[in-house]
């Protein structure tokens, strides 16, 4: 059985090792700010008892005031996983460091964020749109896109 | 890797978002169907030949469809010319890769904007006389997802279509029906009012 | 002396009869070995994200059953998963044996179409494809007795199934569970040790393992590299639990493993089946759900063994009759990250049959 840990547990774990990184946290996930977002996710994927190797999926959610990006990860040594989420906020060029580096798997689930809501990734090799033309005005998925 | 390239791949992606804006900004109205002929004829009353008779059975009996199949419907078009359904006692069973060697298109999925070009361009590809099937809700008006930024709302606003076949994916049997439907209306062509 | 060549791009696809879909890749060629490979897609981007977020959650079933269109039956038990998560609903016995009957119904007909296109990639016409279409054929009609479609099925609903079986479905299934070990076996015979297949699909197209997990394949792609990671087995859902089944895995990574990983998944599917059939209870099919489902504000997470690997729907609600984000972890767009690594060395005829052990449904990749 996959045991979710708990974002709380986590959260004082990284405390001391980034201090002032965590926003909040709750047993389901926990908030990191942007600028710990690259330090946070290579120490969950590198400390020895976390071993996060396995990235599953990126979202994007537009809540008005910001928006917000979750990544799920898992562990498959030790069959467990772990929701970490960071915000951005601003509508015009919002943007977040990439973590592509640390976990390949998130080349294309970037783009398509970026395609649909407009979050452009520092550090991303190729960052273009995926799902729609070059031309086409707009991001579909924000909450303000309007179609006619 | 740049060795040899002429364009880069930045390039060559906004160039294909051009003629995307351009095809979309051009196809705002459908297409009407190519069947006024049918009408005329009938007010001429004008008799066929045994030329025509024989040229319209030859058409008829060996229609083949050329590829263009993007999503659902795609796999009850290839449920059909499988053993159980057996496309090929109507002459179809070659579905040829290159559409210069086709005359029908059977649409089956969903068109949208990105594609709608290429769409085009293997419609043009065609020798004449060519006909169009649209299969499946999607092809006709665009089906569950009429409403979304990126579908097309019918293969009519690209190409003419001639026999349209609804179902959300229409049965095999529906398709057949459609192909008969088909059949009928090549039947009915003349040398004298070529269709379109 | 050493011919002076120069490479050049060439388009494979979006229209061509060996791409599964809508799939363009532009390769550079030099001579006829690909160096450069970039996959385009988004042909068939229909924006069922956005469309969802303006439907009830009832009504995004069908939306869902045309984003894998392989394998429906597995998109709708997903996105069920996800909403009884989030609303806290429970479901009964008799549902949970159908759902698990259905999903591995599901998975053999996906898997034969997979197994019957990538032979016809490698060479082998069309005689592989119309036998694997013949079995398919009668998984189709039993989808037909219980749904009334053949493809797209809105089968499944938030808190059980639609509608229970009909009394013919049972002795129908029976029949099929009997008779289906017998054809496996067939095509076993006939294409395992089969000349042209071992050369042209053994060492060809190499997932490495680490590779594997950092890009998160999943599905018979991840298990052919060597890891065994299943959902079935790793976080039960559903009542996966209590069946017993193996789990192949693959040693190389290489389209043959791909291909054998699919062959043994069948053959656990029909063993999943007997023991279902053996305990199916009787009772209601579908817990009493209110018409327009309304869950408390909230997110969650429901995840599925799909045919082509993990496939999750992530869903925040917000106490409305429509979801506010539905987000679909794509199992086939996320495999297909390593795609270059895989192509490049290799000559075209070599990449068509590479990207067709990947297994991709292009309705999913692009949603």
């Amino acid at each position: 059985m996959t045991v979710a840990l708990s974002g709380k547990k986590i959260a004082r774990q990284i405390e001391k090792h980034f201090p002032g990184g965590i926003i909040e946290s709750s047993p389901q996930s926990l908030v990191v700010d942007r600028e710990s977002l690259l330090p946070v996710a290579t120490y969950l994927k590198t400390a020895p008892g976390l071993d996060f190797d396995y990235l599953t999926a990126i979202t994007a959610v537009d809540y008005y005031d910001y928006f917000e990006v979750n990544y799920r990860l898992t562990s498959l040594k030790r069959n467990h996983s772990l929701v970490v989420k960071t915000r951005c906020y601003g509508r015009d060029n919002p943007s977040l460091p990439s973590v592509v580096s640390l976990w390949r798997g998130a080349d294309f689930q970037e783009r398509e964020i970026y395609d649909l809501f407009g979050i452009s990734f520092e550090g991303h090799p190729n960052l273009k749109r995926i799902v729609l033309w070059e031309g086409f005005q707009g991001h579909p998925l924000r909450k303000d896109y309007l179609q006619w | 890797m740049e060795i040899g390239e002429l364009y880069s791949r930045r390039q060559l992606d906004e160039a294909e978002g051009e003629q995307i804006e351009a095809l979309k900004a051009r196809s705002q109205q459908p297409i009407p169907d190519p069947d006024d002929w049918l009408e005329e004829e009938l007010r001429r009353n004008i008799l066929m030949t045994s030329v025509d008779s024989l040229l319209n059975w030859a058409r008829r009996s060996s229609l083949w469809p050329a590829i263009c199949f993007p999503a659902c419907c795609a796999f009850e078009l290839i449920a059909t010319a499988a053993s159980r359904f057996d496309i090929s006692r109507f002459g179809m069973e070659i579905i040829r890769a290159s559409p210069r060697q086709g005359d029908l298109m059977i649409t089956a999925g969903t068109l949208t904007w990105k594609m709608a070009p290429q769409v085009r361009r293997i419609y043009d590809q065609m020798p004449e006389p060519k006909w169009v099937i649209a299969m499946g809700a999607c092809a006709i008006s665009g089906g569950i997802f009429a409403s979304s930024y990126s579908v097309v709302p019918g293969y009519n606003r690209i190409i003419p279509v001639d026999v349209y076949v609804p179902g959300c994916p229409p049965r095999p049997e529906a398709l057949l029906y459609g192909i008969r439907m088909l059949q009928q209306k090549i039947a009915r062509m003349s040398l004298i009012t070529q269709g379109r | 002396m050493v011919i002076k060549t120069e490479p050049f791009v060439v388009n494979i696809g979006p229209v061509h009869p060996s791409t599964h879909g809508v799939f363009r890749m532009r390769a550079t060629l030099d001579g006829e070995v690909i160096v450069d490979m970039e996959p385009v897609f988004g042909y068939l981007h229909r924006g069922i994200e956005k469309l969802a977020e303006e439907r009830t959650y009832t009504g995004c079933i069908p939306l869902t059953d045309r984003l894998d269109y392989l394998a429906s039956m597995s998109n709708n038990l997903a996105y069920c998963l996800a909403v009884e998560k989030l609303a806290g609903i429970p479901v009964p016995e008799r549902a949970e044996y159908l759902r698990v009957i259905m999903a591995e119904l599901q998975r053999i007909a996906s898997h034969l179409i997979a197994v019957g296109t990538f032979l016809n990639d490698c060479g082998a016409f069309m005689t592989p494809v119309l036998y694997m279409i013949r079995e398919r054929e009668k998984i189709l009609d039993l989808f037909e007795m219980v749904s009334g479609q053949r493809l797209t099925y809105n089968y499944m609903r938030v808190g059980g199934v639609s509608q229970d079986v009909p009394e013919e479905f049972i002795p129908a299934l029976s029949k099929f569970v009997k008779v289906m070990p017998g054809w496996i076996d067939e095509y076993d015979w006939l294409l395992k040790e089969n000349e042209i297949l071992l050369a042209r699909a053994k060492g060809v197209g190499i997932l490495p393992k680490e590779l594997a997990i950092n890009i998160a394949a999943s599905g018979p792609v991840l298990r052919a590299s060597g890891v065994k990671w299943d959902i079935r087995r790793a976080d039960p859902y559903s009542i996966y639990d209590r069946f017993e089944f193996a789990i192949p895995t693959g040693t190389v990574g290489d389209c043959y493993d791909r291909y054998r990983v699919r062959v043994e998944e069948m053959r656990q599917s029909v063993r999943i089946l007997k023991q279902a059939l053996v305990q199916l209870p009787s009772g209601e099919v579908r817990s009493e759900v209110p018409h327009l489902i309304r869950p408390p504000a909230g997110e969650a997470y429901g995840h599925i063994e799909a045919p082509r690997g993990e496939l999750g729907f992530y869903l925040v609600s917000d106490n409305s009759i429509a979801p506010y984000r539905f987000h679909v972890r794509a199992p086939t767009l996320i495999n297909l990250t390593a795609l270059r690594e895989m192509m490049v060395g290799w000559k075209v005829a070599d990449a068509i049959i590479i990207f067709g052990s990947i297994d991709i449904c292009v309705a999913e990749v692009d949603r």
